[in-house]
């Protein structure tokens, strides 16, 4: 057996172990790891979602045990500290001695720190390993402002770290841009705006000469004789490779550091490897992951005897969401020493700053840099990468079409789609072909592509989609595995065959036992057809978690409640009633964002104890668990606002009455505005509403949620029968047709006409249809009942709120901590 | 009371050194899980009445470490039985533990047996 000895776990070290051991017969290679640090592998590239969940567990690249089931020896918290070429060993600083065959230096990099003058002073950290998180989260606990010292990539993903831990944040950059290797300074400029309308301060042009203060630091000095009075100071003003063990035995390392490589990664030693951060190739180190992953694939083909692939020079080109900003920039982004035509377009109130560089004889795309909106990056990356002829309106790349067919681009098969893993357009269309994989989970699965950083899933979806769409097979969106029909098709069964039971529907049109998708589709289905108990006849096995329990599950297994509050109105009286119930039942309790009063912390066996007392003052579910509808928010309205012109409150309150418990695809929220203030935020909305000198203005299809669109006007200055009208066949039609969790916003955007065609549905009614769908929102409406009431007047239903089937007592994990004078849930795995 | 993963360790049936009667059959809702407390560990039950077969494992979800499996949802991948975890939706092989969607951290999963109506669950200490 070849003993190798890779010294260095991070993230390059363990995709190199991936790799061999997937590559070649266990039997082969005996595997050695060292770490210095003491976890195994993690991801440093989403460093600083650390901050937000500082759990180590998160991070790992893999677990001990995956060590373990692949027979390879992880030695962490040891340092090798020599290495012996001669007699080809290594020895660690707690004097373990191992022989190797071949060794490969995994070392990777670390912080680089000027040499400024009081670096060494308490409040400066460095932003690298888990350790330098804890150390700056512990020492932030004392500060109020911080300084980040590089406006690189990684000095903005510390930036946001500092954001993050309430810290006022300045970043200074000694160049005259933000991220001066990707962007220009349009490009940069574009990113300032953003990054200074989330509360971070930019400094450029700033060379620091003096850390104050005396043994802590309280402030930072420039070259230009201004001073910033911070309390902490994060250096992540780029790296240096780890090249101090090549040195000691003897390896070239290059004049400002790195272990130099020829193109197969070998140093000057033929048995000794080096990849990642710390190596040298061309006089280039590449601090991104990719091509140290790169870097390990043409290492383990040389070690299994498949040595015909050479590291080329990497592309740098990158995509990331900054602080929820998309940057990206690819190919030649700045063009300095090249010959190009620019094409620019710039939208300076929407912070949109989009540029590609045309080749001179305007054949080839050179490279591009996107701030603000980034969505064409894959496909201009593989544009420049693949060097592939232009449209006639190379512009089209950039601005999207302005009618006509949107400028689609063919790539040939040897496009790298996913450089994490290596896996190329050809790869993805031969594993369908192949295997005829009919999920693209399947798809990426089989050839990894979209499992490393994720960026390239969109291009992996689109390819999956023209691959079937070749194969002349159309991509039907089933549900899943257990029923060959989409959502739409279901409920016509369902309506149709009158079919009330999601067995007798599985049995008849389905296959297998069903699953956790499936399950809940027909749920909904079957509660906005026959508004049913949802819990009874055996439907409580085919709810999601949050139904089941008519509560939503919150961290630590406990439940929160909400109960109806219509139009956010709500009478002295009742207000006391909720402050009783949550003090006798000890619930930590927080206005939410839609008017209502969310009571966190109930245990599984309070709840209908809970919901009996609020029921009996006049309360009722709010469905706050279902995806049904939630809330309808108002402003105060002419009854009391100086400006409003319709009474909004009471027409909010009958419209939530009205749609109260109504089953959809995805949640419903709505709004009702008295004048065009809009303080209700009725555009965001589902549907909203919004009083006019006339009458009322019907937007629908809003959505303030993770991908916020503005609602559109589906009919303007009607009255309140016609308005309720409309939301009625709106609402079934949107019900009847929608696929499972999708909101309206995102039905509307995959709805051919858009919202020309549902005005002709919905206002004229085109399809003929609207009197059937108001017959089915009567039914809805006719047939509501509270849930809540259902299972606390209901014995059996009432026996399944019980943490254990064989004993009365609660679930005694659970545990609470003090914050704010509430209740919390302690944090996970504590 | 514990709550830890190390706690829980796969049973296989003929490892089963006490056949624990944990409750009446009817005490376990249909096609859906129910915990049970056994020695300061906590079991979920699974009555998957539609395949008329009997699962049970640990209760703690080994990603967050919460106690809730027994309200996941049951179904099949395929051939395979499995439950889907309340939290974020990992499944997990009713007959295996095995963390189907390809992560590690797997369940510990324990023999059912019925009898005279009761359920039964076997523990191996």
């Amino acid at each position: 057996m070849e003993k190798i000895i890779v010294i260095g776990n991070g993230m390059v070290g363990y995709k190199f172990c991936e790799k061999l051991r997937a590559k070649a017969d266990k039997n082969k290679f005996e595997i050695t790891v060292f770490g210095e640090e003491p976890h195994p592998a993690y991801d440093r590239v989403h460093l600083s979602e650390y901050f937000t969940n500082p759990s180590v567990e998160n991070l790992e690249m893999a677990p001990r045990s995956w060590y373990e089931e692949n027979d390879i020896e992880l030695i962490s918290g040891e340092m090798i500290n020599q290495i012996d070429r001669v007699n080809k060993t290594v020895t660690s600083h707690k004097g373990t001695t191992l022989s190797y065959d071949k060794l490969i230096l995994a070392t990777g990099s670390s912080a680089f720190v000027p040499p400024i003058n009081g670096v060494e002073k308490e409040g400066v950290f460095v932003y690298r390993t888990i350790e330098d998180l804890d150390a700056i989260i512990d020492y932030s606990k004392k500060t109020k402002k911080a300084a980040v010292l590089g406006g690189g990539l990684l000095g903005l993903e510390a930036a946001k770290a500092m954001i993050d831990l309430k810290q006022e944040t300045h970043v200074i950059e000694f160049a005259p841009r933000l991220m001066p290797r990707q962007l220009d300074e349009a490009g940069s400029n574009a990113l300032i705006t953003k990054m200074e309308d989330l509360g971070l301060t930019i400094h450029l042009n700033k060379n620091t000469k003096n850390i104050s203060g005396e043994e802590k630091m309280t402030g930072m000095e420039f070259q230009d004789d201004s001073e910033l009075d911070v309390e902490m100071l994060v250096i992540s003003a780029g790296i240096k490779p780890r090249d101090e063990l090549a040195t000691a035995c003897g390896l070239a390392v290059g004049p400002r550091g790195g272990i130099v490589v020829n193109d197969l990664l070998q140093t000057d030693d033929t048995n000794i490897f080096a990849i990642g951060e710390c190596a040298l190739h061309k006089n280039m180190i590449y601090g991104l992951v990719a091509p140290g992953y790169e870097m390990a694939d043409v290492v383990v083909n040389q070690l299994i005897g498949d040595n015909d692939k050479a590291f080329e020079s990497y592309d740098m080109s990158t995509k990331l969401k900054l602080i929820g900003v998309d940057v990206a920039s690819f190919g030649n982004a700045i063009c300095e020493n090249e010959a190009h035509k620019p094409i620019v377009f710039e939208d300076k109130h929407a912070g949109i700053y989009k540029r590609i560089n045309i080749s001179e004889d305007g054949q080839r795309l050179l490279g591009g840099i996107l701030v603000g909106e980034a969505e064409a990056y894959n496909m201009l990356l593989q544009v420049t990468l693949n060097g592939m002829a232009l449209p006639p309106q190379p512009e089209d790349l950039i601005l999207g079409s302005r009618g006509g067919e949107e400028a689609k681009m063919e790539l040939p098969d040897t496009a790298q789609i996913c450089s994490c893993e290596n896996v190329t357009k050809g790869d993805i269309s031969q594993a369908i072909i192949d295997n005829e994989y009919e999920d693209l989970a399947d798809v990426k699965a089989c050839t990894k592509a979209g499992t490393g950083c994720g960026a390239c899933n969109p291009i992996v979806k689109d390819i999956f989609n023209d691959q079937w769409a070749k194969m002349g097979k159309t991509v039907k969106n089933v549900i899943c595995e257990h029923f060959d029909y989409t959502r739409q098709e279901l409920l016509d069964i369902i309506k149709i065959k009158k079919i009330q039971d999601y067995n007798q529907l599985l049995d008849e049109y389905g296959k297998g036992d069903g699953c956790e998708t499936c399950r809940p589709a027909v749920a909904s289905i079957l509660a906005s057809t026959w508004n049913e108990m949802i819990l009874e006849k055996g439907k409580d096995a085919i709810q999601d978690t949050n139904d089941k329990y008519l509560a939503n599950i919150q961290k630590g297994g406990s439940y929160s409640v909400v109960p109806r509050i219509p139009g956010g109105e709500i009478t002295p009286d009742k207000l006391i009633v909720i402050g009783e119930v949550a003090k006798k039942y000890d619930l930590y309790t927080k206005i939410t964002g839609g008017q209502r009063i969310d009571l966190f912390g109930a245990q599984v066996h309070q709840l209908p104890d809970i919901w009996e007392e609020l029921i009996n003052a006049g309360f009722e579910s709010g469905h706050a668990y279902g995806k049904s509808l939630r809330t309808v928010k108002s402003c105060v309205g002419s009854t009391w606002c100086r400006y409003g012109l319709h009474d909004s409150v009471s027409f909010a309150i009958e419209v939530e009455e009205r749609y109260r418990g109504l089953r959809s695809p995805h949640k419903l929220k709505s709004a009702v505005s008295g004048c065009r203030r809009e303080c209700a935020e009725a555009q965001s909305k589902d549907f909203g509403i919004i009083a006019t000198e006339e009458g009322w203005n019907l937007y629908v299809c809003g959505n303030g949620g993770s991908n916020p669109q503005h609602a559109l006007l589906l009919a303007g200055d009607i009255d309140s029968e016609t308005c309720l009208k409309y939301i009625d066949r709106f609402l079934m039609f949107y019900i009847r047709t929608a696929e499972p969790l999708n909101r309206t916003s995102t039905w509307l955007n995959k709805l051919e006409g858009g919202i020309d065609y549902l005005k002709e549905v919905i206002v004229e009614d085109s399809l003929g249809i609207g009197e059937e769908l108001e017959r089915e929102m009567d039914f809805m409406i006719n047939t509501y009942k509270c849930e809540w009431k259902e299972v606390v007047n209901n014995p059996e239903l009432r026996k399944r709120f019980t943490h254990f089937v064989n004993t009365s007592i609660p679930d005694p994990t659970m545990k609470f901590e003090e914050m704010r004078g509430q209740k919390k849930p302690v944090e996970w795995g504590a | 009371m514990t709550d830890t993963v190390l706690e829980y360790k796969s049973v296989k049936p003929e490892e089963v050194k006490e056949w624990y009667k944990a409750a009446e059959v009817d005490a376990f809702p249909e096609n859906a899980g129910a915990a049970i407390e056994y020695k300061g560990l906590q079991i979920a039950v699974y009555n998957f009445t539609r395949r008329s077969e009997w699962f049970a494992s640990q209760n703690l979800c080994p990603h967050k470490k919460q106690m809730i499996l027994s309200r996941g949802m049951l179904g099949t991948e395929g051939e395979e039985p499995k439950v889907a975890c309340p939290f974020h939706k990992k499944t997990f092989s009713l007959q295996s533990g095995k963390n189907l969607n390809g992560d590690e951290c797997d369940l510990a999963t324990y023999p059912v047996k019925i009898e005279d109506g009761y359920v039964y669950v076997g523990f191996s200490h």
